[in-house]
């Protein structure tokens, strides 16, 4: 009727931009190849006049500012341009895929390292050699930018979720879910609170990576490991008998049961209620801290509590600059990735303009003597590395929505948790 | 359609008729210098594209882009042709923008375009090769300078023990003698030139194909670098073998071969993750019809899509009209505030209500159950019934104005006379209205009708916004909930909402959408023609 923008038309738009870019991006290669041959033989250390040498990064709007620091000081060192193109960071991946093959993707990409399976199966990064450079990041930053046994990107970050805790509602820190529960009903009973627990849920589609620290500390991972350490897609752990457990546990603390958890709470509402004070325990990651802080709530940052035997880990997303595949400039790109974007100055920076934990350990320690930092910083260590697999895409949906319908109260636990493994075994297998 | 175009473009050759048409060219100056000046632009925005097709040895596309260009010139230059010269530039954007794109979504369709058949199989062997390239595990980094001799580029190595090799893609390293730098790193050699940071910048690819052999055995590894200034010790996991067009692993000794699907595939049916494009005929379309986890919901999704693109032109028509009508009413006061009131909806973005609408229907902090309910927490969006009945109240909200407007319009246009006459004779309002008005108003508004059907079965934003398809079916293993409509069940098939992006089985959905589209508009608007013929 009136925005004819319909799901096609967004699908044909996006073809159309792949051409409209080849044109574009055919018109500045061929202007770049004419000044090629003429200035080779200069010796000039400007080599922007050579023409070639302009790197072309995708980042999100968050990102760029703190990189045009250090692009400045590249250009100044070696002549080379590092354009800084700000993408919106739902589509830069897909984006990514689709336009690298046809030569006009950018040289480098920000993102996190599960997009890294996905990059690998359809051909669209390179390895980086991280070399010596390796040993001054922390261990579980590089381990996640390993896939199959080669490295692909160059960490600069960590994030993981942790328990922020209102320190005035509740003063001493709980091991186990079960303690946090009885805490949290004491403030709400005592009339301090409204909510015993918060976690921003999705009323659409779930949220297993907010509830996933409970789902390993009663034995059910998603995926298991080979000997070197990998994630497996053959072997899915989903369906371990902790599995059922946790599931029995989602609907025991979901709506039909104790309303812990409530699938009406968004990610917004989760955080507004908990920086108005309305709840002494939010589940969250370190996106939420300045504005809590914002708003004078006294907070620390807990330990994952524990609703099984076993450690609650998290997953742990690390976030990094990757190569492209077709890169006209490899050798430029490494350069500035290897070489500038691993120094501290960056890693600092890059901290300051996001504030999650570098990835680089000197600029880790430093960023640590805030002890929210540190302590995501700790539970992050303990934590396992979200799977990069191309076949992690195929379990979301269906975790997701299983765990969902349990929170609402629908569905035997046992039961629907064992459908979705067959499910999801299903797609892993065609 | 072209009927009509066809009879002024022949209508203008006739001889006779220049003289007018001369005096009408010499009259207006203006027009003529602006047709120069747009034409030149252009004409040189079409040389410059032309010139960097050809540079970049795009044939095909360069031939289309010159016939194109030829054409332009030609409908603008000679005299006469007017409509073609007003048609041009529309016809031109549409096919650029429309049958383009279409036609494109119709090859796409025919292929396997999606994760893991990407690109071509050129660039899938070269992806391959390139992560098949392993570091040896525990080798050291060496410390490198690229030299040159008579063109040909060399690895100037430093070990970590200090001692300093030379080898280039012929030779393996033999230690040599050269000048080291302050930190113990070799820099020069005789007989050779170093190249300085902007020479390894200009000659990037012939440094990224220097492959060292580490030694004269082959299995030792290969030393290459990425920066000009580090090197390590890598070995193939897999071997590309050209003559036989396969891949060979190292280690196990397993082949793999190109096994027809786009992917190289072993004896036993373990596949590269990394495969390329080709087609596969109708392979897509077939899938669609007969994968079990698809054909379910996908009978239960076209169902709705119908279901909801019909209610909502109902609903959206009936309530505008019914609104047009109460407004038309001679003895309303304020009608012009109530209009404009009617009408803000329609100013609306359709995805941001669908965010707003989202919000007040959460069930336990929504507005719409807070204020109007009580608290009540009615599952607006997560109960299957609610969830459509609650697209399809937002779908009306946001349509009806659009009938609200055009309604008010032709209710407007109506003769007088008519209503008159029938009142002379006898006839009741709802007699009138039924008999007389409606058939009329359906004269000019059955077209917009059918364009409303057609946008409501695509309608992408308001589903996606409000409850993203769900709540999700429990008996299908996809992503598929109770509200999809076609075309975000394509959106979740290309964008992969848990099953990986396969870009051709979402063409091959849209291409049978269009079909269906298309054959609905055709027949509906024979239909609309046999009204007009009626009340004529």
């Amino acid at each position: 009727m009136k925005v004819r923008t319909t799901g096609t038309s967004a699908l044909r738009r996006r073809t159309f931009t792949l051409g409209a870019v080849s044109v574009t991006a055919a018109l500045v290669l061929s202007a770049c190849g004419g000044g090629d041959g003429a200035d080779s033989e200069s010796e000039s250390t400007d080599l922007t006049t050579a023409g070639a040498t302009t790197l072309t990064m995708w980042v999100d709007a968050e990102r760029s500012p703190a990189l045009t620091d250090i692009t400045a000081k590249f250009k100044e060192d070696t002549g080379i341009e590092v354009k800084l193109v700000t993408k919106d960071f739902q589509q830069v991946s897909d984006d990514f895929i689709t336009q690298v093959p046809t030569g006009k993707g950018p040289d480098l990409i920000v993102g996190p390292h599960d997009w890294v399976g996905k990059f690998v199966q359809n051909g669209v990064i390179a390895p980086i050699e991280l070399g010596d450079k390796a040993g001054q990041f922390q261990d579980a930053a590089v381990k996640a930018m390993t896939y199959e046994g080669s490295t692909y990107g160059v960490p600069y970050s960590i994030e993981n979720i942790g328990l922020l805790r209102n320190a005035d509602l509740v003063a001493e820190p709980a091991a186990t879910m079960d303690e946090v529960i009885a805490n949290g009903k004491k403030a709400v009973a005592d009339g301090a609170a409204e909510f015993p627990f918060l976690v921003g849920l999705d009323p659409k589609q779930g949220d297993p990576y907010h509830l996933y620290p409970f789902q390993t500390s009663m034995g059910a991972p998603v995926f298991g490991t080979d000997e070197t350490g990998s994630y497996d897609a053959t072997k899915l752990e989903l369906g371990n008998p902790g599995g059922a457990e946790f599931a029995a546990k989602l609907k025991e603390w979901g709506e039909g049961g104790e309303g812990i958890l409530n699938s009406s709470i968004t990610p917004d509402i989760a955080k507004e209620k908990f920086s108005a004070g309305a709840s002494p325990y939010f589940l969250t990651g370190p996106w939420n801290v300045p504005d809590a802080e914002k708003a004078g709530i006294n907070l620390v940052v807990d330990p994952l509590p524990t609703a099984g035997d076993k450690p609650a880990q998290p997953f742990v997303g690390v976030n990094g600059f990757f190569i492209s595949a077709k890169s006209q400039n490899t050798l430029a790109a490494n350069e500035f990735a290897l070489n500038y974007l691993t120094t501290e100055a960056v890693q600092d920076s890059m901290f300051e303009a996001g504030g999650r934990p570098p990835a680089l350990t000197a600029s880790f320690d430093k960023a640590a003597s805030d002890p929210v930092v540190a302590a995501f910083g700790e539970i992050g260590a303990n934590g396992v590395p979200m799977p990069a697999i191309p076949e992690m895409e195929q379990v979301w949906a269906d975790w997701g929505s299983t765990e969902l319908a349990l929170i609402q109260g629908q569905g035997d636990p046992a039961e629907s948790w064992a459908t979705m493994v067959t499910n999801i075994q299903s797609k892993i297998a065609k | 359609m072209v009927d009509q175009l066809d009879t002024p473009i022949r209508g203008a050759k006739p001889v006779g008729q220049r003289p007018p048409e001369r005096r009408r060219t010499s009259e207006s100056l203006g027009g003529t210098l602006a047709k120069v000046v747009l034409l030149g632009l252009t004409d040189a925005f079409a040389v410059y594209v032309l010139i960097a097709l050809f540079l970049n040895e795009k044939w095909a596309v360069l031939a289309v882009a010159a016939l194109v260009t030829l054409l332009i010139n030609w409908i603008y230059l000679r005299r006469g042709g007017l409509p073609a010269k007003y048609l041009a530039p529309g016809v031109l954007f549409l096919v650029v923008f429309q049958v383009f794109v279409v036609v494109y979504s119709g090859y796409v369709a025919f292929t396997n375009y999606g994760d893991g058949h990407n690109s071509t199989k050129a660039d899938a062997i070269s992806a391959i090769q390139l992560t098949a390239q392993k570091r040896v595990p525990d080798s050291p980094s060496y410390q490198v300078s690229v030299v040159e001799k008579n063109g040909e580029l060399a690895l100037l190595v430093t070990d970590p023990d200090g001692t300093v090799e030379l080898g280039s893609v012929d030779e393996p390293l033999a230690e040599v003698d050269a000048e080291l730098d302050a930190g113990g790193k070799a820099v020069a050699v005789d007989g050779y030139e170093t190249l300085k940071f902007n020479d390894l910048l200009q000659r990037q690819d012939e440094i990224l194909e220097l492959r060292v052999p580490f030694s004269d055995d082959l299995d030792d590894g290969i030393l290459q670098t990425s920066d000009g200034s580090t090197a390590y010790v890598f070995k193939p996991s897999l071997v590309y073998d050209e003559a036989a067009d396969t891949f060979t692993d190292t280690e196990t000794g397993e082949v793999y071969t190109d096994g027809g699907e786009g992917a190289f595939v072993s004896s036993n049916g373990e596949r590269l993750a990394t495969g390329w494009k080709i087609n596969v005929g109708f392979e897509n379309f077939a899938h669609a019809f007969t994968d079990p986890g698809l054909r379910g919901p996908l009978l239960g999704v076209v169902a709705w899509t119908f279901t909801f693109a019909l209610l909502s032109v109902l609903l959206c028509f009936g309530l505008g009209l019914f609104l047009a009508v109460t407004f038309n009413h001679s003895g309303l006061r304020g009608k012009r505030i109530y209009r404009t009131i009617m009408i803000l909806p329609y100013a609306f973005p359709a995805f941001l209500a669908g965010l707003v609408w989202s919000g007040m229907m959460n069930q336990d902090f929504g507005f719409i159950n807070n204020t109007f309910f009580g608290g009540a927490q009615i599952p607006w969006l997560t109960d299957p019934w609610l969830a459509r009945a609650s697209v399809l109240l937002v779908n009306t909200w946001l349509g009806f104005p659009y009938m609200f407007l055009v309604c008010t319009g032709a209710l407007q246009s109506l003769p007088e006379e008519v209503n008159e006459a029938a009142r002379m004779d006898g006839a009741s309002n709802w007699r009138i209205f039924r008999s007389i008005k409606l058939p009329l108003l359906l004269v000019s508004t059955a077209p917009l009708l059918i364009s409303t059907f057609a946008f409501n079965f695509n309608n992408f934003n308001v589903i996606f916004m409000l409850t993203g398809g769900g709540p999700r079916f429990e008996d299908t293993s996809m992503d598929i909930g109770a509200t999809d409509l076609l075309i975000t069940l394509v959106y979740k098939v290309a964008f992969g909402q848990g099953t990986g992006r396969d870009y051709g089985l979402a063409s091959a959905l849209a291409v049978l959408i269009f079909i269906i589209v298309a054959i609905i508009s055709t027949v509906s608007f024979r239909q609309t023609k046999a009204l007009e013929d009626v009340n004529s």
